[in-house]
């Protein structure tokens, strides 16, 4: 599974590996936001938790057909699913995969683009540990989604309608974290939540979507 | 002891049983050719020994993870090079990196990208990955497509190799390999016959 | 005998021949009379004449989640037990489900203007609404992308299973997100909340008939959705012959 990891690790940074491209978005849309409320640091404050976690949500549905796709059509999976490793295990390491490649990074970029949307400076560690512990799931769900379309030809769109509204309760959770750090409010639920969904997550989702991997490779 | 015993397999395409009843086994040193029209079922025979899809009916014995699946989409990333694609699927698989590399004569090719190789060269790679998965059992689907002469000599000689080093390969192709060795199995006898089954293979089969 | 006979589909096609016309009769005499019979209450002290679009949004609405937890659990039955019949019944049931939630949706929307002032307003329940319609259309749409009827069944089974989990969380989510405007629960036992006898008795036969709808609907479609994979069934039979 380590070498697994480590060769989507180096494709993903190899050319047409699309590394940082998420991160590109995620400036795009920061930079675009303003252009649409206005300037006022005021408003943009107000909204900044929810657009950064919108964005995040977007950053990783990008490229999440890339998942399993390429290795589908390569005829990789095949030989993924007849390896000794568990299909769970493999859902999982890429899922992993996608996560160090997607969503550590807007964890780490997250200060800056908060900075640009005016994000007053003590939310900017709720607005790290909200991701760190939210990016996960959004991941893993995302994972599930791809292997439901993996088959598909034109399934980007298809996969964004499924997975988008599984995103719901994290991006709830994940701004409401933010909102409340900023605001001083009691934190310890929507912390909770968020942690208790991504935990969850990660401990069912490889089943369902190696399932849905074994019923799309036969 | 045979490496892999098939008893009254049935294999479902589509929703349908495809064939049925095929029986056979190979034994170390033994290939067996799979021969029939297309769309009789070959793939997806091939496919369910391999485990990528469940039987509808009758039984595959073999050792735990001992069959090397490879269809013409060989798994192997442009991107990454020989030698880094060698040492992915060895680790996966647990096996040697260095015989297979010797073998199929990719030493001074070793730190190539893979998208930069010749159609040969890439087919001698599709093959020492097929060498570092150190299983005994080949399942091979249609592994000469748009080969040239010289490839398919290698091809054999790969597989006679293989064979000779206490292998078995089950394999689907159109061209004839030379290997005298091998038997041929005609699926075209086995077409499943339409009519009442106990457990439907699928829709088609359920509302027939 | 079983009950999983009637997984079959030629029992399940005389079985449901057998019951559609009562389901459909029963239906139009439910409604029908549960629709007039509460245009007649009087109105509201509150609410005025508004409230009567209660007989149909609160059946819509009830109606709504069950199809869902329906389709739950015939996608539980078709993961488990492979039935055929049954990943065909929650194939049927999504649409009438999706249609269900619009018109608990638009009535709410048509009701709520008159009360809130605003057609639409991010109430935990108007919103887990909206949420479960996203899970219907992303239901149906996985279905009619797949084209294989064997792998759209199971993938739409794990589908509806993970979304489900999903739904439910949402549903808490939006809770904590927003206490609402909504009024609590039509039909709760608490004494107080409880709405008139007046209202209740014509909700309650609404209510029987949006069900009996639901049945008469869910089991014209099934029986279509069987003849199509029958005929599908003959044309590949043929195709290979």
């Amino acid at each position: 599974m380590i070498a697994l990891l480590l060769r989507d690790l180096t494709l993903a940074t190899r050319a047409g590996g699309g590394f940082g491209l998420g991160l590109a978005f995620f400036l795009i849309l920061c930079t675009l936001v303003p252009f649409g409320v206005g300037p006022q640091g005021a408003t943009l404050a107000l909204i900044a938790p929810g657009i950064l976690w919108v964005g995040a949500l977007l950053a990783c549905l990008l490229s999440l057909d890339r998942i399993f796709a390429l290795d589908f059509e390569d005829g990789s999976l095949d030989l993924l699913a007849t390896a000794p490793i568990p299909l769970e295990g493999v859902v999982a390491t890429k899922a992993l995969a996608h996560w160090i490649t997607t969503g550590l990074p807007l964890v780490v970029a997250a200060p800056m683009f908060g900075l640009l949307l005016q994000l007053p400076s003590g939310a900017v560690p709720w607005l790290m540990v909200s991701m760190l512990i939210g990016t996960p799931a959004l991941s893993m769900l995302g994972a599930f989604g791809a292997a439901l379309t993996v088959g598909l030809r034109r399934g980007g769109l298809l996969m964004s309608l499924l997975v988008l509204p599984l995103y719901i309760p994290t991006l709830i959770f994940g701004a409401e974290v933010i909102r409340r750090g900023t605001e001083g409010g009691s934190l310890a639920t929507p912390l909770a939540f968020l942690a208790g969904i991504t935990a969850a997550t990660l401990a069912l989702i490889p089943f369902a979507a190696a399932a849905a991997l074994r019923v799309n490779l036969r | 002891m045979s490496l892999l015993g098939v008893h009254d397999l049935a294999v479902a395409r589509g929703g349908m049983r495809a064939v049925e009843g095929v029986s056979f086994t190979l034994d170390a040193g033994q290939a067996l050719i799979l021969r029939g029209p297309n769309g009789v079922g070959k793939t997806t025979l091939l496919r369910t020994v391999a485990g990528l899809q469940p039987p509808v009916a009758g039984r595959i014995e073999m050792a735990d993870d001992s069959v090397a699946y490879a269809a013409h989409a060989d798994g192997l990333k442009g991107a990454l090079t020989v030698a880094e694609n060698l040492r992915f699927w060895a680790r996966v698989f647990g096996g040697q990196v260095g015989a297979a590399v010797q073998a199929m004569n990719l030493g001074g090719l070793a730190d190539r990208p893979a998208a930069s190789l010749s159609a040969g060269q890439k087919r001698r790679l599709g093959l020492a990955r097929l060498m570092v998965t150190g299983r005994p059992i080949w399942v091979l689907d249609e592994p000469t497509v748009s080969l040239d002469a010289d490839s398919v000599a290698l091809f054999a000689a790969a597989i006679r190799a293989h064979l000779a080093g206490g292998g078995a390969a089950l394999m689907a192709t159109h061209i004839d390999l030379a290997l005298d060795e091998a038997g041929a199995l005609d699926l075209s006898a086995y077409r499943a016959r339409p009519g009442k089954v106990d457990r439907p293979a699928g829709f088609n089969e359920a509302f027939a | 005998m079983s009950i999983w006979e009637y997984a079959n589909p030629v029992k399940f096609m005389r079985l449901s021949g057998a019951i559609l016309p009562f389901a459909v009769a029963g239906a139009v005499i439910c409604m029908v009379g549960g629709l007039i019979w509460g245009f007649l209450t009087p109105e509201d002290y509150k609410q005025g004449s508004t409230v009567k679009i209660v007989f149909l949004h609160v059946p819509a609405a009830m109606m709504a989640i069950n199809i869902w937890v329906m389709m739950l659990v015939a996608s539980l039955i078709w993961l488990i037990r492979r039935h055929h019949v049954s990943a065909l019944a929650a194939k049927a049931a999504a649409p009438i489900g999706a249609v269900m939630t619009l018109i608990a949706l638009a009535t709410g929307a048509i009701w709520g203007q008159p009360m809130w002032g605003s057609w639409w307003e991010w109430d935990p329940r108007l919103t887990s609404f909206l949420i479960l319609f996203l899970f219907y259309i992303g239901y149906i749409a996985l279905w009619s992308a797949i084209e294989d009827p064997d792998s759209a069944a199971d993938l739409t089974g794990w589908l509806c299973l993970v979304g489900s989990v999903f739904a439910l969380l949402s549903r808490y989510a939006v809770l904590f997100w927003n206490q609402g405007l909504h009024q609590g629960a039509s039909l709760s036992v608490a004494p107080g909340e409880r709405m008139s006898a007046v209202y209740r008795y014509p909700l309650y036969l609404t209510m029987l008939g949006f069900f009996l709808l639901f049945v008469a609907l869910l089991l014209i479609r099934t029986r279509t959705e069987i003849r199509r994979r029958r005929l599908a069934a003959l044309q590949a039979r043929e195709a290979r012959a």
